[in-house]
């Protein structure tokens, strides 16, 4: 009777797209950020799940995380004095990305959520300069990829470079509530702290005018994420043979994307906007090729 | 459902395709990850994840 009732419910609440993606955010949000109470006393969880990475960008220095940021596993290794190249991160994300390609923004992403709630706030919308969109590529390149790796001490240990001197998600779940829940570290603020959180106050204003400005400018997972899309599991197609080029599904994509001309852009983040709102359901999003 | 026959048949052979270049990086992916985790990197990442990063919060 239980059963019943759970699946009569089911078919009888018609859950939109957005609404299903939106419940999909949350829930990743949860999962990723499970030790609310943390950010109380101002620890971090030391538990066995921090060695399993994230798919989505979420710093591990944040007292609710639960898992590792990919990006931050990936310097660390990089970084460290024995190895110059993460395999085990490396992996990880490629496999990720193989998969599901940019849903994984889309879907699960943490920050991806937070960029997207601050979109709401009434504020001048503008569209971003496709110029800017390939940012992230030379960020992850030289700050992800190369610095970790090359610019070491004497020690043979390199920084982790997007985070220390970039990464305004580490600001915002990490370092202001360690901050605030940590008198003595505040002693230590300096210049570094400075210049992040200038970035991190552009990143913020950048949210609120553009629609995930962070995804499309700066994030270097996103644009591992985007190279894949194109052969990706999970993708979308388009029959431009019955397209009636209405541009409904230009005008209403998020990321500023063409989905009928370019289904694999590597802007796209999978949403399902486009495809829900097309009269001539044209856009199919799907893990098996037609 | 409006796509010609050609369409169909570049479309299969495009899939099949595209099947075959992620298989093969899904297996070399595995492969990396495996020789990661062989290697040692899991311990690095806990060691980094579970203690404060001063360098990713602007504090380094």
């Amino acid at each position: 009777m239980f059963v019943w009732n759970v699946l009569d419910w089911g078919n009888y609440m018609k859950f939109s797209q957005e609404m299903k993606r939106k419940i999909i955010q949350i829930a990743a949000f949860g999962y990723s950020n499970t030790y609310l109470h943390n950010f109380a006393n101002g620890q971090l969880y030391k538990g066995q799940w921090k060695q399993f990475c994230n798919p989505g960008l979420n710093c591990y220095s944040c007292p609710a995380a639960r898992l590792s940021c990919p990006i931050g596993a990936m310097q660390a290794v990089s970084g460290s004095v024995n190895f110059n190249i993460s395999f085990y991160a490396m992996g990880f994300i490629l496999a990720a990305g193989v998969l599901f390609g940019r849903a994984i923004c889309g879907f699960v992403c943490p920050f991806g959520l937070i960029q997207e709630l601050l979109y709401k706030v009434p504020f001048p919308k503008r569209k971003l300069w496709k110029g800017f969109t390939y940012i992230k590529y030379i960020l992850l390149v030289l700050f992800v990829l190369i610095f970790p790796a090359a610019c070491t001490n004497e020690l043979g240990m390199g920084a982790p470079a997007f985070c220390e001197y970039i990464c305004p998600a580490g600001t915002l779940e990490g370092g202001i509530p360690l901050l605030a829940a940590h008198p003595e570290l505040r002693k230590t603020i300096g210049t570094l702290f400075s210049l992040k959180a200038c970035i991190l106050i552009a990143t913020l204003a950048g949210c609120l005018a553009v629609c995930r400005f962070f995804c499309k400018v700066m994030c270097p997972l996103g644009a591992i994420y985007g190279i894949l899309n194109k052969i990706s599991v999970y993708h979308m197609e388009a029959d431009k043979d019955n397209c009636i080029s209405c541009g409904k599904c230009r005008d209403i994509c998020p990321m500023d994307v063409n989905p009928v001309e370019n289904p694999g852009s590597a802007e796209c983040i999978r949403c399902g906007k486009c495809a829900a709102n097309c009269p001539e359901q044209v856009l199919f999003l799907r893990f098996r090729h037609r | 459902m409006g796509w010609n026959q050609n369409l169909r048949s570049k479309s299969r052979m495009d899939g099949s395709r595209r099947t075959a270049v992620q298989i093969i990086l899904l297996s070399l992916t595995v492969c990396a990850m495996v020789w990661g985790v062989y290697r040692g990197e899991m311990p690095i990442v806990l060691n980094k994840a579970v203690n404060v990063c001063l360098e990713c919060i602007g504090l380094g």
